[in-house]
């Protein structure tokens, strides 16, 4: 290990001491958010920002935001449209993923450059003209619309993803497949897609976190009350709420919520995911 | 490799049809269209008229781009000191104590939020009236500054924002590497008499390398596609002198109506990222040989 492990006995009190006084630092802008959402309107004017509230208004504050500023139907908004996305774009990528990894074929490379390209382009070379055909198919607006906008998406970072991780499975499991004549298809459904599982739930984690914290595409495609998800809906209150900080604060809780708990839920994958080739390559 | 006859050569199509076909019409078709968009004046209604390259040539008189192009040279120098704090922070972190697990996850923690939250939260951070930051040097007898709306700390004050969650993703990925580490040549150089700094340099960075290209690239890509940040904190003012490309893209398009202008804008960001993404992929070809 390096730096060398932390031995003697005051050292590592010291270094305890330090980590969590450090984490405090890191966090405290959650914390005062967090503590700020529960706070009355009176409690911020008079500049409390670290004292414990003195009364508490976490249940109006609430309130206010869910009914009043509509936060609960964005939030469903934004669970309608992640789902689905990222159940199809792990369907999709699944297949192109097999396709990739368990194909010679001569456009084989180009494909997967293809993919992993897209994972770099910046999104306002796109924005004009998926936004003007969303406008015609009539997906402007709509949830359906910002959904497959992300499927597509999301579909590139995942077969990339999925054709490493397929490449690396035992391939004399599909030649023996093959020989005894088995469909392709049943090779991907019977023999792949049971494999891949850990990678699948590791990519359902990351692709459900970023497409639930997308902004730029909710602002384009779906920027009206009806449609819009829970990231646009909490800009749209930044201008509402002006200044009200402890009703943005609880938007903000809300709004960031769902990633947080899958985060902290399904740690395992969702770190496995992220640092897939940090130590390879 | 697999040469049976029942294997058609289009078998390989028929599975990456359904990814392909979404791929080619939202992204690689609205590429082309966009190229083909910034050669003409079009306000998103109306018909198109072709100018040529007139929407290249005012972007390169335009103050505006200027300033765009100035602070996305600043977003991406100043975003380099992720990889280094988050190497930094994962050096700290790497130890075995009680509790260093749900420390690690906790400062990892920033990552996961969204950027519009972590906006918001920077916003109210910053408030010139009810903002702690204020509050803090109120303290030291500093009048209460407005770091959003004076031209000389709004854009800074946005990037010190954006590293946050940056910093988290570069620690996380650099814990990996440090936990992936060839325990045998740290042991060999410790023997030879390797350490603090020395060993760092010429042992641990060289064998942390794939670890530190992923978290480059990564930071690059993150620097360059700065939007939502800047389109919670400060919607590229004070008078426009926190704008980037990619906002000032955003704003041609949907606010003044210049589609084809902000088109162009929209196809410069593409060739600087073009050639980034020439790198990764070549990079890429390289090792699969």
């Amino acid at each position: 290990m390096f730096p060398s492990p932390i031995t003697k006995p005051h050292a590592r009190f010291a270094y305890h001491g330090l980590l969590w006084f450090a984490l405090v630092l890191w966090l405290l802008p959650l914390a005062a958010v967090l503590l700020t959402s529960v706070r009355t309107a009176a409690d911020i004017a008079a500049a409390n920002y670290w004292s414990w509230p003195t009364e508490t208004a976490a249940l109006e504050n609430y309130r206010s935001i869910f009914v009043e500023a509509n936060l609960l139907r964005y939030f469903f908004n934004s669970v309608l449209i992640t789902l689905p996305a990222v159940f199809f774009a792990l369907l999709f990528s699944s297949l192109a993923g097999y396709a990739l990894a368990a194909f010679n074929f001569r456009a084989n490379f180009l494909v997967y450059a293809m993919f992993i390209a897209g994972n770099f382009i910046p999104f306002q070379i796109l924005m004009i003209p998926v936004r003007d055909f969303s406008l015609q198919l009539g997906l402007y607006d709509t949830k359906t619309g910002l959904a497959i906008f992300h499927v597509a998406f999301q579909t590139g970072f995942c077969a990339f993803f999925l054709r490493g991780f397929i490449r690396e499975l035992p391939r004399e499991m599909f030649e023996a497949a093959r020989a005894e004549g088995v469909a392709e298809w049943r090779i991907y459904w019977h023999i792949v897609l049971p494999l891949i599982l850990p990678a699948l739930a590791a990519l359902a984690v990351l692709v459900f976190t970023f497409i639930w914290n997308d902004f730029f595409w909710g602002l384009i495609l779906a920027p009206d009350a009806d449609a819009r998800p829970i990231t646009v809906g909490l800009q749209a209150l930044k201008g509402t709420f002006r200044a009200q900080w402890h009703l943005l604060s609880a938007g903000s809780v809300i709004a960031a919520l769902p990633p947080v708990l899958l985060f902290f839920m399904l740690q395992k994958h969702f770190i496995s995911g992220l640092t897939m080739g940090a130590t390879k390559g | 490799m697999f040469d049976r006859r029942s294997l058609t050569p289009w078998t390989p199509w028929l599975f990456m049809a359904p990814a392909l076909l979404l791929f080619a019409g939202y992204v690689v078709w609205p590429i082309a269209q966009s190229i083909w968009l910034s050669l003409h004046a079009w306000d998103g209604l109306g018909a198109k008229t072709w100018v040529g390259v007139d929407n290249y040539a005012e972007m390169w008189e335009d103050e505006q781009i200027a300033t765009a192009v100035y602070n996305n040279i600043w977003w991406l120098v100043c975003y380099l000191l992720a990889p280094v704090m988050g190497l930094a922070l994962a050096l700290f972190l790497n130890q075995q104590v009680r509790g260093i697990r749900l420390a690690k996850s906790l400062f990892f923690f920033p990552f996961v939020i969204n950027l519009v939250v972590v906006g918001l939260v920077f916003r109210w951070f910053y408030d010139p009236s009810y903002g702690p930051l204020n509050a803090l040097l109120g303290v030291f007898d500093i009048a209460p500054t407005s770091f959003l709306a004076d031209e000389d700390t709004a854009t800074f004050s946005v990037i010190a924002a954006g590293l946050w969650p940056q910093t988290a993703y570069c620690m996380l990925i650099y814990l990996a590497g440090l936990a992936g580490m060839d325990g045998e040549v740290l042991e060999a150089a410790r023997i030879d008499g390797a350490r603090g700094a020395r060993m760092l340099r010429h042992v641990i960075l060289p064998q942390l390398r794939p670890a530190t290209f992923i978290v480059v690239v990564v930071t690059v890509v993150g620097a360059l596609r700065s939007f939502d940040l800047i389109a919670i904190m400060t919607e590229g003012g004070p008078y426009g002198t926190s704008t980037v490309l990619a906002w000032e893209m955003y704003e041609q398009a949907l606010f003044s109506y210049r589609m084809g202008y902000g088109a162009a804008i929209a196809v410069l960001l593409f060739i600087v990222m073009d050639f980034y993404i020439a790198w990764f992929l070549w990079r890429l070809a390289r090792r699969e040989r």
